[in-house]
């Protein structure tokens, strides 16, 4: 048995595991992928304290190579439930069980798919989520953008430097994201606004070749592209936890300040937790939080 | 084994001509996502004989990746007997890579 077990790699989890293993509790992170989480993607952080300027892939390398230098275990699996036993919880995963005195979720958030026919089919031949990673991939082709938030507007802005023409979509008639990043899309000669519209067919043979666009009144349209760069969000990833943690209408976790959920002994931390501000450093915060939360608690326990 | 470098020189002989199933990780240095999961594949490699896994940089072999259909990365591509048996796209697991070894 760990005395407590963090599910989630990411800069939350990774915090949360130096705080336990400082606090000198026997540490396992379970993690579905890889370390790092969603920061990885991200080439240049600088908003974090200190560093004027650090990758996402170094910030999450040291990271994770810190927790390591103080005894954090991992193993790379998926949680798909944690059960509560009273004194202890045990997480399962598809190919074990783990105990642990206190759990803290730390499992971030995933891209919100569009919904449309053959998008995890195509998702890597033209479909993509994350306009930074793939973007280079369409150098001088045209692309499309759906999605009214910053991240749209700024993958927009982003794609307008490296494709021929950029396509961005929106199931509305103004954007959620900054008025200045709109205003400097419309100066983009490149750039064309598609608003009140969404996207309702890919076209596409081994790789994406095309999309419908359906606009409010039903008319469509047909854009001859080659990359789709999908930005409406991003979604909790609390979906295995509903049975031990509350959660909003959003999916997220219904916390306080101190990342504490309904079930004593289970803790949140990161961007799967409701609030109101979602960046690298409220992320490890969290964690710092979540994992002093833990330490008491379990001195609390008696076992 | 040792991890192979995929080039558009030896893509037929490393990969299509190949009498056990090859991996391919499509992958660049500046993809962080493709970096962390370079251990994971290196240790699938030295693991197991039974499969071939070749590394392509996908700025240095642009016409490999487009002829593949490769526009996310990481992307692994498994190919049996010179066609392409399956193919994960984004950071996996170790044991995620296993069943696609495996289950193809």
């Amino acid at each position: 048995m760990y005395d407590i077990i963090i599910i989630g790699a990411g800069p939350a989890g990774l915090t949360a595991a130096i705080y336990a293993r400082r606090a000198a509790k026997s540490t396992l992170v379970i993690e579905a992928k890889g370390f790092g989480g969603q920061i990885i993607k991200t080439p240049d952080i600088e908003n974090y304290p200190v560093e004027q300027h650090i990758s996402g892939l170094d910030f999450a390398t040291k990271l994770y190579n810190q927790t390591v230098a103080l005894g954090a275990e991992f193993i790379f699996e998926k949680a798909t439930s944690i059960k509560d036993n009273g004194k202890t919880k045990t997480v399962v995963t598809p190919k074990s069980e783990y105990e642990a005195k206190a759990v803290i979720i730390a499992t971030g958030s995933e891209s919100r798919l569009l919904g449309v026919e053959g998008e995890a089919e195509f998702t890597g031949r033209g479909v993509s989520y994350c306009a930074t990673c793939d973007g280079l991939f369409f150098r001088n082709k045209a692309v499309a953008v759906v999605g009214g938030g910053n991240t749209a507007l700024e993958d927009a802005l982003y794609m307008a430097d490296i494709a021929e023409k950029v396509y961005l979509i929106h199931r509305r008639d103004e954007f959620r994201g900054e008025e200045t990043t709109v205003s400097r899309l419309k100066e983009r000669e490149n750039v064309e606004i598609i608003y009140n519209s969404t996207v309702t067919k890919l076209i596409a043979d081994k790789r994406l070749r095309g999309i419908e666009v359906t606009d409010k009144q039903g008319n469509t349209r047909e854009l001859e592209i080659r990359g789709l760069f999908v930005a409406v969000g991003r979604i909790p990833e609390n979906k295995n936890f509903g049975d031990i943690i509350e959660l909003d209408a959003s999916g997220y976790a219904v916390s306080s300040e101190n990342c504490l959920t309904k079930t004593n002994g289970v803790f949140v931390a990161g961007d799967n937790r409701g609030k109101e501000v979602r960046q690298l450093v409220t992320a490890t915060a969290d964690g710092a939080v979540a994992a002093t939360q833990a330490v008491r608690y379990i001195s609390n326990l008696n076992i | 084994m040792a991890v192979i470098t995929g080039t558009a020189d030896n893509f037929d002989t490393e990969v299509l001509q190949s009498d056990i199933p090859v991996l391919v990780d499509f992958n660049a240095d500046w993809c962080g996502p493709c970096q962390i999961l370079k251990p994971t594949i290196e240790e699938i490699a030295e693991e197991n004989k039974s499969v071939k896994i070749v590394s392509v940089n996908i700025d240095d072999e642009e016409d490999l990746s487009d002829e593949y259909d490769v526009f996310s990365i990481p992307c692994l591509v498994l190919f049996r007997n010179g066609e392409e048996a399956g193919r994960s796209v984004g950071l996996k697991n170790k044991d995620e890579i296993l069943d696609l070894i495996g289950g193809n």
